[in-house]
């Protein structure tokens, strides 16, 4: 601001300095709890898991560690293999889910882009229809699993999440964004359809591709909820599912110590929740500072048409 | 131009037809073919005579699901916290998009806006794992803090009440920096022009948010609430079976319809009641939606979904 303060007759500071000083330390302190508020749960987590578990069982669990321990953490590594394999079925679907919804959602968006394509707005209502209306869980239950036989089977872990309406609504737009002419020019040359689309569309939408890839590696990531549906069989559990099982069951702890080899009584079943909790949020933590620009960009894109 | 048929176009155009067949496809699978099962609300399902075998009984259902009282329980419930979560992760989001736009500091800005973004990230099991870890009578933080001021320990698991505000302050935790996102978003396309206008008016920072910036975001409050609107009657099910569970002495204050149709599914097999809440859930929602569209579509034509 100016050094020479037009002061009001009364001659205190001009209202809007006052205003806006006033306005930072509320922006602040607010902003401030804000974060502290969504980094507290895992500060928590974190904390519960590194202590001792006798300490917990007298105290219960702290903001940080009476006593520093790493047992919990050791039990999990000694016999690691329902987590191993927790963690190759989550890696599976999210890999195959990803890559072929990636590959669908982007080829029909750059169907709706194309002008000479008739039925475009038809086939966008043909998909924005089911976000107004879908028959419910109870139906797709019965469906996948007397119809279509899926219990138990990794496909029912991928199917459900492999088309979202939303990433293509988002896809369309970032297609919407290369010249039409592109296209028409490569149509000219003789170049056909799934060509054009694979050799110049595909390499043009990168930005695009990462955004939407994201969001559906994220969402096969953090799924449970069909694991919970449709997998019994304890060696098909996905990450998530089976930390959630964990959580819920004395036996899944114990059927962790008897692998490990420890009597049941010494398993550290208090800390050893929270570590697997730690565990599986580990590589979200750790990709996410690299990756949160692209969910930015697809939600600012998403907002946009939205 | 002479009329073309359907036929031409598809000959013309078959790889188009062919590369969005295989959405096409997997959308039909996946939500089209499970919305004839609302009709199970009309029947006596049975297992072994599947879907289409089994035995229309009218309005039974409908009769059960609401003189058994549990109809208008989860409605309200489900109502109820919607229009609190909505109320409160919108006003929560407006007001750090706000701050976090105004605001000066470069490091801060950046690392705050990271941080309240990041639960986003997160899946509800860990959020799960979060409330067991903080408010559990035996071994919770929560108590563990009241204990050390030398205070009574609270079970919170008889105070049903206190429920509604976790579930509102983690649905906030979870959306707030998503949602803020787009409002961020709609915020940095107002025409810097304006707030350059309003300052040398003498406007103070307080002014320039009401009269400038509010409303130029309006339209995009406006439409976060229509979408909302049309999904009242849709409970977020992972957030209140992650932070419920199976916990019966909450029912009464947390049930909502999708965890009620969830637990009769997986737990007492039994098909009427939850078919009848489901196809009252999705009929319903989708009457709602219509209606309030073709309102604003006569109102406000440029704010409508469609």
């Amino acid at each position: 601001m100016e050094n020479n303060l037009a002061f009001d007759r009364k001659g205190k500071i001009p209202k809007t300095e006052g205003a806006n000083l006033l306005f930072n330390i509320i922006s602040y302190t607010v902003v401030t709890v804000a974060a502290i508020l969504c980094l507290l749960p895992f500060e928590i987590l974190v904390s519960g898991s590194f202590t001792d578990e006798n300490a917990i069982a007298q105290h219960g669990y702290g903001i940080i560690p009476s006593k520093f321990s790493i047992e919990a953490y050791r039990v999990l590594f000694k016999f690691p293999d329902s987590i191993i394999r927790a963690y190759g079925v989550s890696i599976f679907i999210t890999v195959i889910g990803t890559i072929v919804g990636l590959f669908v959602t982007s080829m029909t968006a750059y169907v709706m882009n194309r002008k000479d394509f008739k039925y475009r707005n038809k086939l966008a209502f043909f998909f924005y229809f089911t976000t107004l209306f879908n028959g419910g869980i109870l139906s797709t239950y019965i469906f996948f699993v007397k119809y279509l036989q899926l219990k138990n089977d990794m496909l029912s872990l991928i199917l459900p999440l492999l088309i979202n309406v939303f990433y293509l609504i988002v896809m369309r737009t970032f297609i919407s964004s290369i010249p039409d002419s592109i296209s028409e020019s490569a149509k000219i040359d003789g170049a056909g359809d799934f060509t054009i689309f694979m050799k110049l569309i595909l390499p043009l939408t990168k930005p695009g591709l990462a955004t939407i890839g994201l969001f559906y590696a994220l969402d096969y990531w953090n799924d449970w909820y069909n694991a919970m549906l449709y997998i019994s069989d304890a060696n098909k559990f996905p990450l998530q599912y089976l930390l959630f099982s964990t959580l819920q069951s004395a036996e899944a702890i114990s059927r962790i110590s008897k692998m490990a080899s420890v009597a049941a009584i010494s398993v550290p079943t208090l800390s050893l929740k929270l570590a697997m909790a730690v565990i599986a949020t580990g590589p979200i933590i750790l990709v996410y500072p690299s990756v949160q620009k692209y969910f930015v960009k697809g939600l600012t894109v998403g907002a946009i048409k939205g | 131009m002479i009329k073309r048929g359907f036929l031409y176009e598809i000959r013309k155009n078959r790889t188009l037809f062919l590369m969005a067949l295989p959405a096409v496809f997997l959308v039909l699978l996946i939500s089209y073919i499970p919305m004839a099962g609302i009709i199970l609300a009309f029947k006596d399902y049975r297992f072994d005579l599947g879907v289409f075998g089994s035995h229309w009984n009218g309005f039974e259902n409908f009769k059960y699901f609401f003189n058994s009282g549990t109809g208008l329980r989860v409605t309200r419930n489900t109502i109820l916290y919607n229009l609190l979560n909505l109320a409160t992760s919108q006003l929560f989001a407006i007001m750090i998009a706000i701050f976090i736009n105004e605001m000066r500091g470069k490091y801060f800005k950046k690392i705050s806006q990271s941080i309240i973004f990041l639960p986003f990230f997160i899946s509800w099991t860990i959020v799960g794992v979060f409330v067991y870890n903080i408010f559990n009578y035996e071994t919770g933080t929560l108590n563990t803090v009241l204990k050390s001021f030398h205070m009574d320990p609270v079970n919170l698991y008889s105070t049903p009440t206190v429920w509604i505000f976790i579930i509102a302050f983690f649905n906030s935790w979870k959306w707030v920096g998503y949602t803020s996102v787009i409002y961020i978003a709609s915020i940095l396309s107002i025409d810097a022009e304006c707030f350059e206008a309003a300052e040398i008016d003498g406007a103070n920072i307080f002014q320039k948010i009401f009269y400038i910036t509010i409303p130029s975001i309006s339209p995009t409050i406006f439409i976060m609430f229509l979408l909302n609107i049309g999904r009242i009657l849709r409970g977020d099910f992972q957030m209140f079976y992650q932070i419920i569970g199976n916990n019966g002495q909450l029912f009464d204050t947390t049930d909502v319809i999708d965890t009620f149709v969830f637990r009769s599914l997986l737990t007492s097999g039994d098909i009427a009641m939850p078919a009848a809440a489901t196809f009252y859930q999705s009929v319903l929602c989708f009457v709602i939606i219509m209606v309030v569209n073709g309102l604003i579509r006569k109102t406000r034509p440029d704010n409508a979904l469609f």
